[in-house]
């Protein structure tokens, strides 16, 4: 192994690692939201809004994350029309086609485990909501959210850790992430070997903090699992 | 039965090998090996004949070294070490001197070069790009060339240019072009011209030969080829008939007909009639 070709290999992809975090956190964050929709459509029991967001969740769970972003990037361009009106001026950049498929693919995902979180609510406590008075919305945003959440928690961050991955596609639509920035060095030098170990060491880092991060949020929004710690004295004069 | 093939091969081998030897210099009768499938540089035609320009070019070249030639159609990637094993004599197939192929075989100095051109939108801003089909050499006039580029300067100011990735267009707006365009790198020459049409780069830079089939496609009927061609130094020596390095000799008649048929416009004449342009070296 050459050490220093490693560095300087290591130097050159690491310009690259902030526009890898920006794809996977708009992606994430608006993804997370089109998802929060989506479960909500699913659990409405109005027809219409489920069937749509089944359909949708099928549509997208069911096709490769690649051809969505082929479809999305060079697919639309086919359409002269579209490129008369507004939307072209979004979807011309590469950088908001990589956006815009990654969110809607991870939406799908998301949706089915947000969904999940909302089923395991226990109906008990959104009762003890409602008898203390609190309107549909103030239960929904006070109680079954946050349990929810918390419930999918762990499925959750194995989605988003697929989604950090999953911006290494997006060099294929010209983006000049970790992964671009990569295989263009090898085919500047050959050099594969030494390359990949050195982008898939950074893609580890990234998911390495990610899970930490998750883990926190995890310990702070489940103190009722904890076994408490040994009461401390001040406790009991409060009681 | 696998042994007697094994003891006609080595058979094979061993006469090619003594015949070979035995007309190492002042050779009088020799094989070209060609692909056969890469047009306009060679194809095959329907009757299994071979034509092409390295074809039409070769038998010019064996009338002007007084060798009797036979073509042969090998595939390309077995085509250096056959050569090197004594199958044929030379290599006509459109292949450029690199030189990771010079650690291996010799090269006839070249005999073709596309170069690399421009194709932008017809009715663009850049349609009307000057210097026309001009032709600048890297290797031979640097000077000129550098001073086409900064004609090019104010006019390719701010656009976005479409190269493949880690190709020698992609070196060129490097090297050349650096601060001055945006350059998008794709994964195929394919998908700049998708990009092109659909109005996301203004203009991409590949081969010459590469273009002149990418616009004829239906689809790419909005692209056009503008401006001047560059070749040379980096950009590739362009295509060169392989000899083997102990033919010193074929080598050097092979150099003397390549620069007479060059000088009396063989080259510009066959080139136009198979590639619609002059690809003579410069």
């Amino acid at each position: 192994m050459d050490i220093l070709f490693l560095w300087e290999t290591f130097l050159s992809l690491i310009t690259a690692l902030p526009l890898t975090l920006q794809l996977a956190a708009s992606a994430i964050v608006l993804g997370a939201f089109l998802a929060l929709g989506l479960a909500l459509c699913r659990l409405s029991g109005i027809l219409p809004l489920d069937w749509f967001a089944r359909a949708y969740i099928f549509a997208f769970r069911g096709t490769p994350l690649l051809v969505q972003i082929f479809l999305i990037y060079y697919g639309l361009s086919q359409f002269r029309g579209l490129r008369q009106t507004i939307l072209w001026s979004v979807l011309r950049e590469p950088y908001w086609c990589a956006v815009i498929a990654l969110m809607l693919n991870t939406a799908a995902y998301s949706s089915e485990i947000i969904r999940g979180g909302l089923l395991s609510v226990p109906f008990g406590q959104v009762e003890a909501a409602r008898a203390c008075g609190m309107s549909r919305f103030m239960t929904f945003r006070r109680i079954t959210l946050p349990l929810a959440i918390r419930q999918a928690l762990p499925g959750y961050s194995n989605e988003m850790i697929s989604m950090v991955k999953a911006t290494s596609l997006a060099s294929i639509i010209t983006i000049m992430e970790v992964t671009g920035v990569a295989a263009r060095i090898i085919s500047e030098t050959y050099r594969a070997i030494e390359v990949f170990i050195v982008a898939g060491a950074i893609y580890l880092a990234i998911n390495f903090i990610l899970t930490q991060l998750v883990a926190f949020a995890e310990y702070r929004l489940s103190p009722h699992l904890r076994q408490p710690a040994a009461l401390p004295t001040t406790s009991t004069g409060a009681a | 039965m696998k042994l007697i093939k094994t003891a006609i091969a080595a058979a094979f081998t061993v006469v090619t090998l003594m015949a070979t030897g035995a007309a190492a210099q002042d050779k009088t009768e020799i094989v070209i090996a060609t692909e056969g499938a890469f047009p306009p540089y060679n194809l095959t035609r329907p009757d299994g004949t071979l034509d092409g320009y390295d074809i039409e070019l070769g038998k010019n070249l064996c009338e002007r070294m007084k060798i009797k030639c036979t073509f042969v159609a090998q595939a390309f990637d077995g085509i250096i070490p056959a050569l090197n094993a004594g199958k044929f004599d030379a290599i006509m197939a459109g292949m450029s001197a690199t030189d990771k192929r010079k650690e291996v075989i010799d090269f006839s100095m070249s005999y073709g070069s596309t170069g690399q051109a421009f194709a932008t939108l017809k009715g663009g801003a850049l349609e009307k790009m000057p210097m026309k089909d001009e032709l600048f050499s890297l290797a031979s006039n640097e000077a000129g060339a550098r001073k086409a580029v900064e004609q090019l300067k104010p006019l390719l100011q701010g656009k976005t240019v479409g190269v493949q990735t880690a190709s020698i267009a992609a070196r060129f707006m490097d090297e050349y072009l650096k601060g001055v365009v945006q350059v998008r790198e794709y994964k195929t020459t394919e998908q700049h011209d998708m990009d092109l049409v659909a109005g996301r780069v203004d203009v991409v830079m590949a081969s010459m030969g590469y273009l002149m089939t990418a616009v004829a496609k239906p689809t790419n009927s909005d692209m056009t080829i503008v401006g001047p061609r560059f070749q040379g130094g980096f950009l590739g020596a362009g295509s060169s008939v392989g000899l083997r390095k102990t033919d010193t000799a074929l080598k050097a008649k092979f150099d003397e007909a390549i620069a007479a048929a060059k000088a009396d416009g063989t080259t510009k004449k066959l080139s136009t009639k198979w590639f619609g342009f002059d690809m003579t070296p410069q």
